[in-house]
């Protein structure tokens, strides 16, 4: 079984994310990238898939030359190979744009099953792969937190809002995983001296077939108009626990009539 | 219609959802407010959805859109917006909402702003607020496309109102091509959560990383109960196994805005505080005075959990003379 992870390289999770005012887009370049954790769990299940039946993992992602370090992340892990779509025209390519890049560099590839986070951690829209999996043609089974194949039909158990679906679909389809689906291998010095190795193909939006006019900023739907800050909320009073903290909490209960 | 906006109506638990009544009292203030309700839903659905604002419901009670996920759907509504051409059409932020919103966006190849906490039609397009990055900025967007504009909106963005009003019902055509039943639905699992919802709770009581343990949340549990509320998590301790993912406050989780919210051992990051920073009044307890949280909390303990708690615990007991 050919598993494709359509995965993304965000800003390192120590980073304090901005908006550039200029061009209204989070600030990428120049912070310190790495596989975004949602993603990682999307590669985890796909080497334990593959581990399990046989077949390739292959990684994709579009991203700035940044992004590498999340693509030998995924190599290191396991994963068979990456493909980098890299392209400075792809700035500010909006979710649906995105979803036809990476659609396109799929199709170039040999696959059963698409997986992809439910989500990313950097801009948590979470409709990428409902757009990617209609423009591939196959079907979407998402928030799944476990997944099993036999033959060539997959289960999941989708999460809901009171408990979870049992849904099941004929292969090929696209699969969104939730963060919880399971613990991602951290990568041992054997993975990360054999990702060295391993084939990370470059693609640009050209090369895909997809002219100026269908990616980035220039084919965005969505155009930010104005970027602000929220009103804050005022930080109240701080104490320091000697003793009396739990007492202290019920005082305040106690003002606000809640006891 | 330049002013037609639709909303996509959900059933959950045999309920219609509170985040589609929010939708169609903001629909109705700024236009004219349909629903789409596809599938099975309660005796008084129409009646529920015209309270709160639906001058219109557009209805198939098919089976096809509960046994077949996603995929029935988006070619029933794709074909109603090619039909009536609404100017906006919104769907919740739910697992439902952003499958059917996703899919339809790519079908119809136009655009989609996610995560909206309000909106205004202004010149022919929406102008929606989004609070972006976990709720460290707060950006307005536009869709440019030509066409119907489609809003995911945040659940507990909007108060929802009723009033008394009825609406007409026009049944619609249910798509039962068998190259829609793709994702077929075997089972339906109701995981018993104990206590109450954490939606409607005016008490929450959270735990992170620093209860270090799913046992742990037992003394949350005792909290929570004194005052009749709810437990809920960061994403840490969804993640970690500890609880299940339906406690989860945050960005990913649960938008929740109680009379009272106690953080214990959650340092704040920015995806939790999305999902809980509206709350009226925060109380936190950390052991570091650094944690990101006692910037917006009203009171914080700087301090251990495993201490504080327990003796919280014991003078609520105490003031309640049991």
């Amino acid at each position: 079984m050919n598993v494709i992870v359509c995965a993304k390289v965000i800003p390192a999770s120590t980073v304090t994310v901005e908006i550039d005012p200029a061009t209204k887009c989070m600030v990428r370049k120049g912070v310190t990238h790495e596989l975004d954790p949602a993603a990682a769990s999307a590669v985890e299940e796909a080497l334990r898939l593959t581990e399990k039946d046989g077949g390739t993992v292959t990684m994709v992602t579009m991203g700035i030359s940044d992004a590498t370090i999340g693509i030998r992340a995924a190599l290191a892990m396991g994963a068979t190979s990456a493909v980098h779509i890299l392209d400075e025209a792809l700035a500010g390519s909006d979710t649906l744009a995105t979803a036809k890049v990476l659609a396109a560099a799929v199709k170039k590839q040999p696959f059963d099953l698409v997986l992809c986070a439910t989500e990313s951690s950097d801009s948590y829209s979470g409709i990428v792969p409902g757009q990617l999996a209609h423009l591939l043609g196959i079907t979407p089974l998402t928030f799944a937190k476990e997944i099993s194949i036999k033959e060539r039909t997959v289960t999941v158990k989708r999460q809901s809002e009171t408990g979870y679906d049992v849904v099941e679909a004929e292969l090929p389809a696209l699969i969104s995983t939730t963060s919880g689906i399971n613990e991602p291998r951290y990568p041992q010095l054997k993975g990360i001296m054999a990702a060295k190795k391993k084939e990370i193909k470059q693609y640009t939006a050209a090369d895909l077939g997809l002219g100026a006019e269908q990616v980035g900023a220039a084919a965005a739907r969505e155009k930010v108009l104005t970027v602000g800050r929220p009103p804050t909320r005022k930080a109240g009073k701080v104490l320091t626990d000697e003793g009396e903290g739990g007492r202290q909490i019920a005082d305040f209960l106690a003002e606000l009539k809640v006891i | 219609m330049a002013d037609l906006i639709w909303v996509y109506a959900e059933v959950v638990d045999g309920q219609i959802t509170p985040t589609t009544l929010e939708m169609l009292t903001k629909a109705s203030e700024v236009g004219t407010a349909e629903a789409i309700l596809l599938g099975p839903a309660p005796d008084d659905a129409v009646e529920t959805l015209a309270r709160h604002g639906a001058s219109k419901v557009l209805r198939s009670s098919d089976p096809v859109y509960k046994d077949y996920l996603t995929l029935p759907a988006v070619a029933t509504v794709a074909a109603l917006i090619q039909e009536h051409k609404p100017a906006v059409i919104l769907f919740a932020s739910s697992y439902a909402g952003r499958d059917v919103a996703s899919t339809l966006s790519a079908k119809l190849d136009c655009g989609a702003i996610t995560d909206v906490s309000n909106f205004v039609l202004k010149d022919g397009s929406v102008e929606a607020t989004i609070p972006a990055l976990g709720g460290s900025y707060q950006n307005t967007s536009t869709l440019v496309n030509a066409g119907t504009r489609i809003l995911l909106m945040r659940p507990k963005s909007i108060e929802p109102k009723s009033r008394d009003q009825t609406a007409a019902v026009e049944e619609v055509e249910a798509a039962t091509d068998t190259a829609n039943q793709k994702a077929r639905l075997r089972d339906r699992v109701t995981v018993k959560q104990e206590g109450p919802q954490l939606e409607g709770a005016n008490f929450i009581v959270s735990g992170g990383r620093g209860l270090k343990g799913p046992e742990n949340f037992e003394m949350l549990r005792q909290l929570a109960d004194l005052v009749g509320g709810a437990v809920g998590a960061s994403r840490a301790a969804v993640d970690a196994g500890w609880v299940p993912y339906s406690t989860q406050v945050g960005q990913t989780g649960k938008t929740v805005k109680p009379e009272v919210y106690i953080a214990c051992g959650i340092s704040g990051a920015i995806q939790h505080l999305a999902g809980m920073k509206e709350s009226k009044s925060i109380i936190a307890i950390n052991k570091d005075p650094e944690a990101p949280i006692f910037q917006i909390a009203d009171l914080g303990v700087v301090g251990d959990i495993f201490q504080v708690v327990p003796q919280l615990i014991e003078e609520i007991k105490k003031r309640k003379g049991s």
